[in-house]
């Protein structure tokens, strides 16, 4: 186990980059502790399997240092890192037995027999592999193929940390979710540093402590599930976490506050401030669906809308609605009337987020 | 893949059929015909039945060759597979240099026979062959026109020359065709270089080293021209094998009888080590 | 990396070994027979164009190039002609006898030219064929259309099928499916294929030698002329030993892109 740090990291496939574009990741710091349960997740494309790739060694990052406890690793193979990673496709060696394709890590790094067949044993019981244990790896499912794949990462207890890279895409959702359960069993009872890398936020909020989102080949936000929900902190992750994303409306400067078409948004002092101080137009406005207050009375500070479709998802509505020419959703309860043609929402203040540039600008004065 | 049961499919195998039989049947039958015939002369023909065969079966002629041919295709796999693995797991992956090795590597299988025979003829010459020379002039007693073993040793070498890179270049398409994930696996897993080479790279090499084999072990089984050309099967007839018997038989003596004979069983013994080769290579891979 | 060094290091030890018999042929066609046969040079020191000239001027010298060149192109395009439709239809169709044919078919492939020499030299002769290009084209396809049909049916078993079932829902014709699409969608097995094709017939010798005798005779039957009275012409020979070496180079400068993937037949 190990605390892995990555430190002014940046990652070019071409070998003279000519400008940011031609970067898998740019230039990032991060740390993963030891010990935790991390997602990595992203849009494909972001730079989640490069930044894998550059931890577990297969990758020698163009710029900046990996450190593992403190020790800088970059010349080190994956060998050496003594890590272990699990990738999309199952990887299986056919010729082998299923029971020599787990113990094949332990026997490279040459410990005792017993110690391996009990440590294969365990894997193969949690795994749910016994009944096919003897059976040669060829002839298995695409589910059991990649459970053997994992069952290879999961055999080492000594490692630096295990990373999965997409590793249910080829599974069934039903076992999916029973997997993503054991993993996260295998955690709690070993305590191993696990990166797991996925676009599907679900999984991700399901099996990490803690989730990274990635973007554009930088972390954008690093928090538990509930911060990233509740302030995300880059407009990124506003639109990608959550269902539908958040409402993002574009507004320009005003004293006091903030407009959009004829709507005026006051806002606290110290923000009015903030944007003073940095002077950029690309103002925007965030609010979660879930945040929307709906009624069908106007009030003072409601906001009339045309209602212009309701999709009802059971347990749930989403309402889309037009603020003049903006579009907005909001999720409201099923028992809600969404009949009237129009309706009116209000934006609680503590849950309007403002974004410069972007990213989030924070009322500390609150 | 299922494949459709449908008969019209001879139609478009048909063509194929024709030229092979027409090339193969009927040359294969005045074999068979003559096999069990003594023939003076057109017209004059009498049936001996086995007489041919028993003879043949009985001669020291053909039990010389055909155990020299069976101790040369044997020492042509023995070298030239695990040779062919080992240039090939050598060979550049990617670029222009993998071009340059490859079409390199091709030259020798493109030559025709005969002038692979001269050669090496010329090369292994004392006088004006860089190999025989300098062989000599390290103080080796080298000639393959007189001593068998040099004659041995240069017919094997020209073969190993000749047919090496065909291994090579089957294996190294085996290879190619391994995903880079498998070896990022073995990384991950800590494989040595051997480990990666015995459980990932040798058991994806299997089908194409089949043919490998089995390609090797029917031309090697096939050989004439080469040393017809260098040794002309001397000295004595020590690198005298299967075929330039044969050829002898039919062509330089007309022993047409016996010749048809000889043929037949030679053909039997490609095909029966071929099948046994086959099926024992398919069945281990069962068995596992 | 230093894996990678040890490798370079082999690979190129040897290539050079494997170049150097051909080196020292280059090397002595461009030697006058005296420095040949007078002292070992290691490169030419009297540079000579001679050898070449004697066979670029000689009909009969050249005549041989020209007829083995042109049976190696009639059988290579008599091999794919019948193999593709063949190769295509054992790998699609399930037909009485097709396991029984596939096999008898690939046995011929075992059948030592040696055997066939005699009846071949009978059978060409009462057709009236023999000592023409067709009759030697048609013995190589002894050897050549076997091994095609195999190496094609690799690979067109490699295609999956919807792609035939796709084209006739599209409403195409089968001789225009399978000139149209299917062909282009194999073009590096029909590439190996004639690789093959042309490498077994241009290297052969004693089936042509032998079912030929002036008109269509072999360039490797008249290598055979150099040993003249006064012992061997070996810069002659060496010469026209480089020149066959050629039109191989040649192919595979052609099928350099195909090779890497190809060689495995399809049968990865």
């Amino acid at each position: 186990m190990a605390e892995i740090q990555l430190k002014s990291l940046a990652h070019s496939y071409s070998k003279n980059p000519a400008g940011p574009e031609d970067y898998a990741i740019r230039q990032m710091s991060h740390v993963w502790h030891k010990g935790g349960a991390y997602a990595l997740l992203g849009p494909s494309g972001c730079g989640k399997s490069t930044m894998l790739n550059i931890i577990s060694g297969l990758l020698a990052p163009s710029e900046g240092d990996v450190l593992f406890d403190n020790v800088r690793v970059n010349e080190l193979s994956p060998k050496d890192r003594n890590i272990a990673q699990v990738f999309q496709f199952p990887v299986i060696y056919d010729s082998m037995t299923v029971y020599d394709n787990l113990a094949f890590p332990l026997r490279n790094a040459g410990q005792p027999k017993a110690k391996i067949k009990v440590k294969v044993e365990e894997i193969a019981a949690i795994l749910e592999l016994e009944p096919v244990l003897h059976k040669k790896a060829k002839g298995l499912t695409a589910d059991e193929k990649q459970k053997v794949s994992m069952g290879r990462g999961l055999v080492r207890d000594d490692v630096s940390a295990i990373l999965f890279d997409e590793p249910l895409t080829v599974i069934d959702p039903q076992l999916k979710w029973k997997l993503r359960r054991k993993l996260k069993q295998i955690h709690e009872q070993f305590n191993i540093t696990m990166v797991y890398v996925t676009h599907d936020q679900l999984e991700a909020s399901t099996f990490a402590d803690k989730i990274a989102v990635m973007y554009g080949g930088q972390i954008v936000q690093f928090g538990t599930p509930r911060e990233l929900f509740e302030s995300p902190n880059h407009t990124f992750v506003g639109y990608f976490i959550g269902s539908p994303g958040m409402n993002l409306v574009e507004v320009s400067r005003e004293d006091g506050g903030v407009r959009f078409d004829d709507t005026f948004v006051p806002l606290s002092e110290t923000l009015c401030d903030h944007i003073e101080r940095v002077g950029s137009s690309n103002l925007k406005l965030g609010i979660r669906p879930e945040f929307i207050q709906v009624t069908d009375h106007a009030s003072d500070d409601t906001h009339e809308c045309a209602v212009r479709d309701v999709e009802d998802l059971g347990t749930y509505k989403i309402v889309t609605l037009m603020l003049g020419d903006r579009v907005i959703k909001a999720r409201v309860s099923e028992d809600q009337d969404t009949e009237a043609a129009t309706l009116h929402v209000a934006f609680p203040r503590q849950w309007l987020k403002l974004y410069i540039d972007e990213y989030l600008v924070e009322e500390q004065a609150e | 893949m299922n494949k459709i049961a449908d008969n019209r499919a001879w139609w478009l195998v048909l063509p194929v059929f024709i030229l092979v039989a027409f090339s193969a049947l009927i040359p294969l039958m005045t074999v068979v015909n003559y096999s069990v015939q003594d023939i003076f002369g057109p017209g004059s023909a009498y049936f001996v039945g086995t007489e041919w065969f028993e003879e043949v079966l009985g001669s020291d002629r053909l039990q010389d060759s055909l155990g020299r041919q069976f101790l040369f295709s044997g020492a042509v796999l023995a070298i030239q597979i695990p040779l062919g693995i080992g240039i090939a797991l050598m060979m550049p992956t990617t670029g222009k240099r993998a071009s340059l090795c490859l079409i390199l590597l091709a030259i020798p299988l493109l030559i025709p026979w005969n002038v692979v025979g001269t050669i090496w003829q010329i090369f292994g010459r004392g006088d004006i062959g860089l190999f025989g020379w300098g062989l000599n002039q390290l103080g080796m007693d080298y000639n393959y026109t007189s001593s068998t073993v040099d004659a041995w040793l240069t017919v094997l070498l020209m073969d190993v020359w000749h047919w090496t890179p065909l291994v090579a270049l089957l294996c190294y398409s085996g290879l190619r065709a391994i995903p880079e994930a498998f070896y990022q696996a073995a990384e991950i897993d800590r494989a040595s270089n051997w480990a990666i080479f015995r459980y990932i790279q040798l058991p994806r090499l299997k089908s194409v080293l089949v043919i490998a084999v089995l390609l090797r072990f029917m031309d090697s089984f096939m050989i004439y021209t080469e040393p017809f050309v260098l040794t002309g099967g001397g000295p004595g007839s020590s690198t005298t094998f299967l075929s330039q018997t044969l050829t002898t038989m039919a062509i330089g003596q007309f022993d047409i009888g016996r010749a048809a004979a000889f043929s037949l069983i030679y053909f039997l013994i490609v095909l029966l080590v071929s099948w046994l080769f086959f099926t024992a290579i398919t069945h281990l891979d069962r068995q596992k | 990396m230093k894996m990678n060094k040890r490798k370079g290091f082999g690979i190129t030890f040897y290539i050079v070994l494997l170049m150097l018999p051909i080196y020292w042929l280059l090397n002595m066609s461009f030697k006058t027979n005296q420095e040949i046969l007078g002292t070992l040079t290691f490169w030419p020191q009297t540079f000579t164009l001679d050898n070449y000239i004697t066979i670029f001027t000689d009909p009969s010298w050249y005549s041989g190039y020209i007829n083995s060149m042109i049976y190696v192109s009639i059988n290579v395009v008599i091999t794919l002609l019948v193999a593709l439709p063949a190769a295509y239809a054992f790998s699609r169709y399930k037909f009485v006898g097709d396991k029984h044919l596939f096999f008898w078919l690939l046995s011929n492939r075992m059948a030592p030219p040696a055997v066939f020499l005699l009846p071949f030299f009978q059978l060409y002769s009462s057709i009236g064929l023999f000592d023409t290009h067709v009759a030697v084209a048609l013995a190589h396809c002894l050897f050549n259309v076997p091994l095609a049909v195999w190496i094609l049916e690799g690979f067109i078993s490699g295609v999956p099928k919807e792609y035939d079932e796709m084209a006739y829902i599209d409403g195409y014709s089968f001789p225009k499916f399978f000139v149209k699409i299917f062909i282009p969608m194999i073009r590096s097995g029909i590439g190996v294929a004639a690789f093959f094709a042309f490498m077994f017939s241009w290297v052969e010798l004693l089936l042509a030698r032998t079912l030929t005798s002036v008109d269509a005779q072999p360039i490797g039957a008249i290598m055979t002329r150099t040993m003249g009275a006064s012992g061997i012409d070996w810069g002659v020979l060496a010469a026209a030993g480089v020149l066959t070496i050629l039109p191989g180079l040649l192919v595979v400068w052609f099928v350099r892109n195909h090779i890497a993937t190809g060689f495995a037949l399809g049968r990865v």
